[in-house]
């Protein structure tokens, strides 16, 4: 084992623990309710910590390891797919923005199901919620910890399921004792690891390949494809590639976990910092990390398996001890996507499902009980399902994300921004998009030459906004916000 | 009542805002990455050793979007309380 890279990886992961246990003890000393402080951090996040939480929740497995591993392969052309993603920077707080945060705390909304529920005025909109979100969480979850697991693996040397083990038990640790307060607070230093993690990577990639020019001549020398924006086989076309927009830039507005934290946050101030931090933090970490993943090709070619470029490469560029404390930047990644959708899972059981259909009356020590344990649970099952890990972690990982953007995009956005759309129109608009979407992913893959999840999200939009014309709903509390 | 309207037409403005930069993000994108990189490789420019397609669109239009979310948070961006108003608060 090299413990020159293992070292620096547990002083991190102890730092993570740390984290987890100041977090516990703000939950049992806060005064505030119980469940917005344990899934919503008591909506006191700033501009830098909600900044960080949203980069970090976002840039998974996908971004660090499956992501540059593809751009090692199709080169130049991958990386501006990947830029796509700079959108989501500020997009997602400016469109959903200061209008969310004051309507979740009008509803007193602690989940984005609590949200809809309030505006629908519909169980079964909740419902329907509550579901996709675990199904497609789910499997987002287990796609995730196998990239942990495969990144110990690849660094270390562990076997497979020892690695899966440890990353397991770091995670819940944290997760289960500390609540949302934890997830954000380390998010905030994983992406500040992997801030830095790029920084280094990316410059010492650039020495060891000889400068930027050398690199573009050998990629040129190799096949002059890899330098143009259409992939090494010509297979990116430009339809395709900006059908991304949608996929990972504009339509991650639906996504729950990112919700989740536009309505976490403490003030306007608040948002207008992590609408700056997060644009110029995601698209420094995008950018470079794929690009790392272009240069690395002429440094290390000939490397088979797309998922171990990233490891691989700083282990030869970097000595030994930087290497570990850079890859500590893919495993904060992981982690920090992992921590959110434990929680967000964990929150749609115990919140959606527990209290509101099964149990309303039950005390806050109950309560309590259920939160911990359902998320130690979840865990526990999602570790069991990374055992016989599926192989294209990126492509796993891209389908829960069309699933949920097609179910969640209109019910979410036009139901905050237009006062005719109804529960009618919503319930038409989710189970449009979550069908057509897995038809469509199973049997035509592109239609049209674009991403399966181009088609769901314009076929929901189309649902929601006919059948929010064609029926009229009464609501028990009048929606007169804002009407004058 | 009065109050409630103008944090809802502070938060109508900054969306369409936000929906006016992802228009700009995605025209430059788009523009320079397949206008200057549809033609074959031998004849691309260079800026800073990567070819200039990628350069402009890539890491410039990263560049111009962080200048122009900084300029319009900045210059146009209210501050408003998000808190629930008094009469409907417990």
């Amino acid at each position: 084992m090299n413990w020159a890279v293992v070292v620096p990886l547990l002083l991190f992961i102890v730092l993570i623990f740390f984290i987890g246990f100041w977090a516990n003890r703000s939950i049992r000393l806060s005064k505030k309710d119980f469940m917005e402080e344990y899934f919503l951090g008591g909506r006191q996040l700033g501009g830098f910590i909600l900044a960080m939480t949203m980069m970090a929740t976002y840039g998974s497995a996908s971004s660090f390891i499956g992501g540059p591993g593809v751009a090692y392969t199709e080169g130049l052309g991958w990386v501006l797919l990947a830029m796509t993603q700079v959108v989501t920077g500020y997009f997602v707080l400016m469109v959903l923005g200061k209008k969310f945060a004051i309507k979740a705390r009008e509803y007193k909304a602690v989940t984005l199901t609590d949200y809809l529920r309030s505006r629908y005025e519909s169980h079964t909109v909740a419902l329907i919620a509550a579901i996709s979100i675990i199904i497609f969480l789910f499997s987002a979850m287990a796609a995730q910890w196998v990239g942990g697991a495969r990144l110990i693996e690849t660094v270390t040397g562990i076997p497979y399921t020892s690695a899966l083990f440890i990353f397991a038990v770091s995670v819940l640790v944290y997760v289960v004792i500390g609540g949302f307060r934890a997830v954000a607070l380390t998010d905030a230093v994983q992406g500040s690891v992997m801030f830095l993690g790029t920084l280094v990577l990316l410059i010492a990639t650039i020495i060891a390949g000889g400068g930027i020019d050398t690199i573009m001549q050998d990629l040129t020398a190799e096949n002059p494809n890899l330098i143009t924006p259409f992939g090494a086989e010509l297979t990116l076309t430009p339809a395709f590639v900006s059908s991304f927009w949608i996929l990972v830039g504009v339509a991650v507005v639906g996504l729950p976990q990112v919700t989740l934290r536009a309505m976490s946050y403490k003030s306007s101030k608040s948002m207008h910092r992590a609408i700056i931090i997060g644009t110029v933090v995601v698209g420094f970490v995008m950018l470079n990390m794929h690009l790392i993943g272009v240069f690395a090709r002429p440094i290390l070619p000939g490397i088979e398996v797309g998922d171990r470029v990233m490891p691989l490469i700083a282990l030869e560029v970097l000595p030994a001890w930087v290497a570990g404390l850079v890859l500590a930047a893919p495993m904060a990644a992981i982690m920090s996507t992992v921590d959110s959708l434990l929680l967000l899972v964990s929150s749609a059981f115990v919140k959606d499902i527990y209290i509101t259909y099964l149990k309303p009356d039950a005390d806050e020590r109950r309560v309590k009980m259920m939160s911990f344990g359902v998320t130690g649970v979840l865990g526990v099952l999602v570790f069991l399902m990374a055992l016989q890990p599926p192989d294209l972690l990126i492509w796993l990982n891209l389908f829960a994300f069309g699933g949920l953007e097609a179910t969640f995009i209109w019910p979410v956005v036009l139901g905050l921004y237009w006062q005719k759309g109804n529960k009618y129109g919503a319930i038409a608009s989710m189970v449009t998009g979550i069908v057509s979407y897995i038809v469509i992913d199973q049997f035509l893959s592109q239609p049209l030459g674009v991403h399966s999840v181009v088609l769901p999200v314009v076929f929901s939009f189309i649902v929601y906004v006919v059948v929010s014309f064609g029926t009229t709903q009464e609501y028990a509390t009048p929606v007169v916000e804002q009407s004058r | 009542m009065e109050k409630y309207d103008e944090r809802f037409k502070v938060a109508n403005r900054e969306a369409l805002i936000g929906v006016g930069l992802a228009l700009i993000n995605f025209l430059w994108w788009f523009g320079f990455a397949y206008g200057l990189g549809s033609k074959p490789p031998e004849e691309y420019n260079y800026i800073f050793g990567l070819p200039a397609w990628f350069f402009i669109s890539c890491v410039g239009g990263f560049i111009l979007m962080s200048v122009l979310v900084i300029f319009v948070v900045k210059v146009f961006f209210t501050d408003v309380s998000l808190e629930v108003k008094d009469e409907d608060n417990e």
